[in-house]
């Protein structure tokens, strides 16, 4: 044990405090307590008529405790970490077990972790001068792209997570979890019309990524095209159609559509569409799907989980046959499989539960020219603006914020907001074509549940959906776009 | 760490962090600062979730947390935290004066006049101590209450993600420079139950039913929380998907809270002065159908939206929105009010960081003289839309397309469920095809609608 400490050295804790906290918790019984440390500083800054007026920059430390006893989950959180709150807190935790007090395991055991992203001046103590310079470039590059971009809205925000974690099981874990992005949108007007444009992007990565691998200009440059290109483009169509999805964020397609119904709560309490179905053909066999934690510097990455497990990668679906689910520690037990390293949480005030990280598709063979020339009449998406599942009937939707028609196996005319909507559990096995290009994307995705906001990320190669409900306004009925 | 001796529990609670707020403000002002406001928050929140009549959660806990924004001349900046302490309090303070530096000098930037602060007299019927009032076995039979009442509805309602029972109270302070210092306690306490009903064949549905109040006497009962909760469960099973069509669409009260949410982004000042909204440069214009009221009304007592003042410190107040359909305000903030030549409505929200967005009150649509049911008989054919889900509104076009799940009407009624559907249109037009407004409407929450049905919509299916 010779990490850095941060917990140790900060505020003083000793593994000794550790075991008292413990202790307190399963005071009243229980099968398992855990503690979760947590040290956040953040910056932020805002770009807007080309002038930085906002600037906020924050701390906010914490320390929640948890007594699982059966299936019932005692939580109880403090914002002081002095001595006295934590053991207040894990008597109030203990208040979910009533029976004799049990006594954690004694010495901790801390596993050998990776180290995804390793940074070594995080940039939330970068200087600030360096961020003002990233929106400032951001705002000019997006309204030197054309002299229809009307408004520019640059931001940036980084934080620095300190965690560590312990258990009456042993374990302890620590990690320093940085996490970046800079998004920039745009407002195109003409006369006649006005659109929007979005583009952003980061992962648990330094400042000089924004120097470097994806510059302000290449995100403002971005979100700009997409602001000019949807001043012309038309109304979608409205039916069920061929739909192709492009590669990268696209893959919000499975987080939404299978990865939501995958995560082990759902499947333990039978609530999930996808319930009962390990070792059943959910997706066509040219569909393979993995959700890894392991992939350095991005956002959906994590050394361990929020319960101290190191992540890892995961299959889902192999070759269209459905392999397992996410799981935390909770859902490990109670259903006798193995804990994925998916126990994550928004923050020390939040119960941990089952969690994607990135979600993708592996590549498949197919060329994505080939993929979009098979189409004879049909959509093809390549951004999407956000999704949403009901992960009891398998319904989900996400809405797409940049979109072509295509026509005779060419991509013709932009269309305006299409909303996709679909059956979890049946859309993949619709999945005729995959394309070799797999991309993951940029670094932007925040996935919620039950109220809870963890950074994850997406990905998958170009698809082709042979039938998939489109929701547009074009007043002239399916019959007639199809013909 | 050390903390300062403000815990929950101490009667002088009040006064100490009051006390606090102002002595910040004042450390700002002089280490350099022009202006400054610090606002302190802090809360206890209690919640339990029983499932098939097992307790599966329980979370008891309280924090606090202080938030200071500070001007040099006209650039301002924000720091929060979490530590109390006097170290990390002068670090909070110092780092935001740092940050002002870097910032860019703003025309309109800086904290309202001040002729325009102060605060609405009394405690507004916001803060009811008996939300905590139960001992906590009672806390867990609410839930049960709920969860059971739905499971007990129907042999076909097999599961459940359960019943729950939450409270929570809240104590935000807001102070500034030009010498405004204002307080306030909110409570809040809800029951809710979440059903899933299953069909012979499997097909599983879930929907839920809440009931939410700022004192525990008026709550609803668990009973008829459970029973609604089924109900709405059950109508879904069997749900088919519908071919493409243009019919009249009705929306529940739950969903039609969209519309109206639709309309506060276009009505938000921030979104006006950039020319980001649809609805900009609209006063005083027609845009939406002559029976059309939008009302935004921070005062009303009880309200789940009420404030006595704004997060700037300016008293909240009653403004009308929509008249007749004529767009007769805009909802501001200082701010936004500079930006556009205006007096601001009250409507700054301020979260520890940032700058002060712009938020509702209770804001509602004002009901029509139609029952639900009266509205849906006059339907031979159209969607009764009951849930929502995924978020394709664009609010610089008014571009609307939305993921939907509800009811197929056929002569007049109810007839199936139906799901897998989109229900698209553009918003300038919706607003003028609100051709009914039910009479029911119902705060649950701080933006409230009665029914509505809206025409010309295209509903997407197979």
């Amino acid at each position: 044990m010779d990490k850095n400490r941060f917990f140790f050295q900060h505020y003083g804790l000793n593994e000794r405090d550790l075991e008292r906290y413990l202790a307190a918790a399963l005071s009243a019984g229980g099968d398992y307590a855990d503690l979760y440390f947590e040290y956040l500083s953040s910056t932020s800054l805002m770009v807007d008529e080309s002038m930085v007026k906002s600037a906020s920059q924050g701390i906010s430390a914490g320390c929640g405790v948890r007594v699982i006893a059966g299936e019932r989950t005692g939580y109880a959180y403090t914002d002081d970490l002095s001595r006295e709150r934590i053991l207040h807190a894990a008597h109030t935790a203990a208040l979910i077990a009533s029976g004799p007090a049990k006594t954690p395991t004694v010495g901790f055991q801390e596993k050998p972790a990776r180290s995804l992203y390793p940074v070594t001046l995080p940039s939330v103590d970068a200087e600030i001068t360096a961020k003002v310079e990233l929106v400032m470039r951001a705002d000019s590059a997006a309204r030197a792209y054309d002299r229809r971009i009307k408004e520019v809205r640059a931001s940036y925000a980084d934080e620095l997570r300190h965690i560590l974690v312990v258990a009456s099981d042993g374990t302890f874990a620590e990690d320093s979890q940085p996490l970046a992005r800079m998004n920039v949108s745009c407002i195109a007007k003409t006369d006649a019309s006005s659109a929007r444009g979005s583009s952003g992007g980061g992962g648990r990565v330094a400042l000089d990524f924004f120097f470097g691998e994806k510059t302000p200009e290449y995100f403002a440059n971005e979100s700009a095209r997409q602001a000019i290109l949807q001043l012309d483009a038309r109304e979608a169509p409205a039916g069920e159609m061929e739909v192709v999805l492009g590669p990268g964020w696209p893959g919000v397609l499975l987080h939404e559509a299978i990865g939501h119904g995958l995560e082990a709560d759902f499947n333990r309490k039978q609530t999930s569409a996808f319930t009962g179905l390990i070792g059943k053909r959910v997706a066509s066999e040219k569909c393979t799907v993995v959700d890894n934690g392991t992939m350095p510097w991005r956002r959906g990455s994590l050394n361990v989980d929020d319960e101290g497990q190191p992540t890892q990668n995961t299959m889902l679906i192999e070759k269209g046959i459905l392999k397992g689910y996410l799981s935390d520690k909770l859902s490990a037990r109670l259903m006798g499989v193995s804990d994925t390293g998916n126990g994550r949480r928004e923050s020390y005030e939040h119960i941990p539960m089952p969690r994607m990280t990135n979600t993708y598709m592996l590549a498949g063979e197919e060329d994505p020219q080939d993929i979009i020339h098979s189409v004879k009449r049909g959509v093809y998406a390549v951004n999407f603006g956000g999704g949403q599942v009901d992960i009891t009937n398998g319904k989900f939707v996400f809405s797409a914020s940049e979109a072509y028609l295509i026509e005779d196996g060419q991509i013709t005319a932009p269309i305006k907001g299409a909303t996709l909507i679909g059956n979890g559990p049946d859309v993949l096995t619709r999945v005729s074509m995959v394309g070799n290009d797999l991309k993951l994307d940029e670094g932007v995705g925040t996935c919620g549940k039950d109220g809870q906001a963890v950074p994850v990320g997406v990905g998958i190669p170009t698809i082709k959906i042979d039938r998939l409900t489109v929701g547009g306004t074009a007043k002239k009925d399916v019959s007639s776009f199809m013909q | 760490m050390s903390t300062t001796q403000l815990e929950t529990g101490n009667p002088k609670l009040a006064t100490d962090l009051k006390d606090l707020a102002q002595d910040i403000v004042r450390r700002a002002m002089s280490g350099g600062a022009t202006a400054a406001e610090c606002v302190i928050r802090e809360g206890d929140e209690f919640s339990t979730l029983v499932r098939l009549g097992q307790v599966e959660t329980l979370k008891e806990s309280g924090s606090k947390a202080v938030g200071v924004r500070v001007f040099y001349g006209k650039r301002a900046a924000s720091t929060y935290s979490s530590d109390f302490s006097r170290a990390g309090i002068d670090r909070m303070l110092s780092s935001a004066l740092e940050l002002a530096k870097i910032t860019s000098e703003d025309p309109y930037a800086g904290i309202p006049d001040p002729s325009q602060f102060g605060a609405l007299p009394g405690d507004l019927d916001l803060y009811f101590p008996d939300v905590y009032s139960l001992p906590g076995t009672e806390r867990i039979n609410y839930a049960r209450r709920t969860e059971k009442a739905a499971l007990d509805y129907d042999p076909r309602i097999k599961n459940s993600e359960g019943g729950s029972f939450d409270a929570a109270t809240g104590h935000k302070i807001l102070a500034n420079s030009h010498g405004f210092v204002g307080e306030c306690r909110r409570s809040y306490c809800s029951i809710a139950a979440v059903p899933i009903a299953q069909t012979e064949s499997g097909a599983m549905q879930r929907d839920y039913w809440f009931s939410v109040a700022r004192s525990l006497s008026r709550l609803e009962s668990p009973e008829k929380v459970g029973t609604i909760a089924a109900q709405r469960t059950l109508r879904r099973l069997g749900a088919r998907k519908v071919k493409t069509a243009h019919v009249p669409v009705v929306f529940d009260p739950m969903v039609a809270n969209s519309i109206l949410d639709h309309i506060f982004e276009g009505v938000n000042g921030d979104s006006v002065y950039r020319g980001a909204s649809f609805l900009a440069g609209k006063l005083g214009q027609k845009i939406a159908g002559d029976s059309v009221n939008v009302i935004d009304d921070g005062t009303m007592p009880g309200g789940f939206g009420t404030s006595p003042f704004d997060g700037e410190g300016v008293p909240t107040r009653r403004t009308v929105v929509i008249e007749n359909g004529v767009l007769k305000s805009y909802l501001l903030n200082s701010y936004s009010a500079r930006k556009l030549g205006l007096q601001t409505t009250a409507n700054a929200s301020r979260g520890l960081a940032g700058t002060p967005g712009i938020g509702p009150g209770n804001y509602f649509l004002q009901p029509g003289t139609k029952t639900p049911q009266a509205i849906i008989a006059g339907i031979p054919e159209g969607l009764y839309v009951t849930e929502f889900l995924g978020h394709g509104v664009n609010l610089v076009t008014g571009d609307y397309s939305r993921g939907a799940s509800g009811l197929w009407i056929s002569g007049g009624e109810l007839a199936y469920p139906v799901e897998e559907i989109t229900v698209a249109g553009n918003l300038k037009e919706i607003f003028f095809n609100i051709f009914e407004i039910g009479n029911d409407l119902e705060f649950r929450g701080a933006v409230a609608c009665p029914t509505i049905r809206i025409d010309g919509l295209t509903v997407g299916g197979e």
